[in-house]
């Protein structure tokens, strides 16, 4: 079976944004970018299937600017087995990349998608639901288990106080959550392999694919900063002022 | 230009989190004058319908009852609203895990972009969502003619749940699509709130110094009827489980009063709480970023501290 991770390159979450002063954006430029950490998580799903004898090939799938390369020689080097590009400068939104991923998804024909839940920079949690509704497959998301035997897979998500297990069949799309797995380290040997790996380069037109962007941004702005408050002496100070002045307890 | 809700809920209860987004539905129809209807896809579930009729703002309310719906399967959810869809030019849902699940499925089928996790509504086609967890809010002009929306319920206050009389009308359920089973469910066994619903959160960090020492936090919990949580710096120490985490790739929270204890302030954990109402901050170290946040702070040994605290709330 082979298993299909899609990963997005993103602004490093340890990277603290700026908003730009034209309100166009956030700005990007000589910032670290690096995996979508959700995405990380998938492709160490994927390989420890992969490790297991479930999986045969990993193939690591990124949409966008040339620079997703590099994140796609980081899912090489964890343990993918080759890598597309789809490269585009075009402004990607969810539903553009879950079509450029289905249409990837009927070419390699994969058992499993495995992807993040969210990516960590616009946050909309929509891809791997919207690739299962193109493809007419079941999906998991949020997973915190995976199991696959027998052509379904099993899977415990995360969901509101609590978990939840369900059973799907094969052909299907899993989005990770945190607990999915601890992504490994990777080693320096990895890395240099990675590079000898091979990465076909798509453009959105070999598939098809309208990249057209359906949301226009107005502006983007900076939220409403929280001014620091004032220190305290002492906890009664503490419960006074919360009793009477915050008036939240 | 009917906006449809699609309701949260248990088969029994109607969950909170349908009130904020019916809230922002009745934004969207009131530019206008149009009504808002809510959808109760469940197994047996009259109850919620005749819970779902009282909100206020609600005209109609739809039953799709079959045990296909039950557990709330995606793929079975999705098909149902997208059989309704004709009829509404708005489709909302909360952003709940549930929500969440489901609605960008309905979404591809309609070739809409969804617009998720809205936190304000500008016009019919204009939202505001926080992006980048909530470091930057960004206003979006949708050119969908229907537009699909998630709704970030801590950025519209909750209709009332009584006062409105609804019509119920029951619609023909869709086939079991047949691609995805429910096993079980394993509620976590607390006592205490849900992270992302809870009032009050007290959170420990690395300062916490091991697993163990959260115990200390438990009492101060107890009293505030809180919920607990952590800096990812904790969930990587291996302190507490995973789904503690507070933070950009943890839980967004928001609630009254947060309490961080033992935590520096790193931007990756700023980022899930600051928009919580009240923040105090216990910290060794009066350098430490999160006092910047905070609205009260108290700098010392938060092993002192706590115990104080607990006892100073009597």
């Amino acid at each position: 079976m082979k298993i299909l991770v899609p990963v997005k390159r993103v602004v490093d979450y340890n990277v603290k944004v700026r908003v730009k002063a034209d309100q166009t954006g956030v700005e990007t430029a000589n910032v670290k970018m690096s995996m979508n950490p959700f995405d990380e998580i998938a492709v160490e799903e994927a390989v420890r299937l992969k490790e297991a004898g479930i999986a045969t090939e990993i193939i690591a799938v990124s949409c966008g600017l040339l620079a997703c390369q590099e994140t796609l020689r980081t899912a090489l080097a964890i343990g993918a087995d080759r890598a597309i590009l789809v490269e585009t400068d075009a402004d990607l939104q969810p539903l553009a990349v879950a079509k450029l991923l289905a249409a990837i998804a009927k070419k390699e024909a994969p058992g499993l998608v495995i992807l993040g839940k969210q990516a960590i920079d616009d946050d909309a949690n929509q891809t791997g639901q919207m690739l299962a509704a193109l493809l007419n497959w079941p999906q998991a998301t949020f997973a915190s288990k995976v199991t696959v035997a027998d052509g379904k897979a099993q899977v415990i998500r995360e969901v509101d106080g609590g978990l939840e297990t369900i059973k799907i069949n094969l052909p299907a799309i899993i989005t990770t959550d945190l607990r999915l797995n601890e992504p490994r380290y990777v080693t320096l040997p990895n890395i240099m392999k990675a590079k000898k790996k091979q990465l076909d380069n798509f453009k959105p037109a070999d598939l098809g694919v309208d990249v057209t962007p359906r949301l226009k941004t107005l502006k983007v702005t900076e939220p409403p900063k929280r001014s620091a408050g004032i220190k305290v002496p002492d906890v009664a100070t503490l419960v006074a002022k919360l009793r009477n002045e915050a008036k939240v307890i | 230009m009917t906006v449809l809700v699609i309701a949260e809920h248990d088969n029994a209860h109607l969950k909170g989190a349908t009130l904020n987004t019916v809230a922002a539905a009745a934004q969207i129809a009131k530019f206008g004058g149009d009504d808002v209807h809510v959808l109760v896809a469940g197994s047996n579930c009259a109850a919620v319908a005749q819970a779902a009729a009282q909100i206020a703002g609600v005209s109609k309310v739809l039953v799709a009852d079959a045990p296909q719906f039950a557990d709330g399967l995606a793929e079975n959810v999705a098909a149902q609203i997208v059989a309704l869809a004709g009829g509404y030019s708005h489709i909302l849902a909360p952003a709940t895990p549930s929500g969440k699940n489901i609605l960008p499925r309905v979404a591809a089928v309609l070739d809409v972009q969804q617009v998720s996790e809205i936190v304000a509504v500008e016009s019919p086609d204009t939202f505001v969502r926080p992006i980048y967890a909530g470091n930057a809010l960004a206003t979006v002009q949708s050119s969908d003619a229907k537009k699909v929306i998630t709704v970030r319920t801590t950025g519209f206050d909750a209709v009332a749940a009584t006062g409105g009389s609804a019509t119920i009308e029951n619609v023909t359920a869709m086939a079991d699509a047949g691609l995805s089973a429910f096993i079980g469910r394993e509620v976590a066994k607390s006592e205490r709130p849900e992270l992302t619903a809870a009032k009050v959160i007290v959170s420990g960090g690395r300062g916490m110094g091991s697993g163990d020492n959260f115990k200390i936090l438990e009492p101060l919990a107890d009293k505030l009827g809180a919920a607990m949580g952590a800096s990812r710096a904790a969930v990587d120490a291996g302190f507490v489980p995973n789904d503690w985490q507070v933070g950009q790739t943890g839980k967004i929270v928001a609630p009254q009063l947060y309490i961080a204890v033992g935590i520096s302030g790193a931007i990756q954990h700023l980022a899930g709480m600051k928009d919580s109402k009240t923040i105090v901050a216990i910290n060794k170290d009066p350098e430490a970023p999160i006092f910047s946040v905070a609205d009260y702070g108290i700098v010392g040994d938060l092993f002192t501290i706590v115990p104080e605290l607990v006892k100073e709330l009597g």
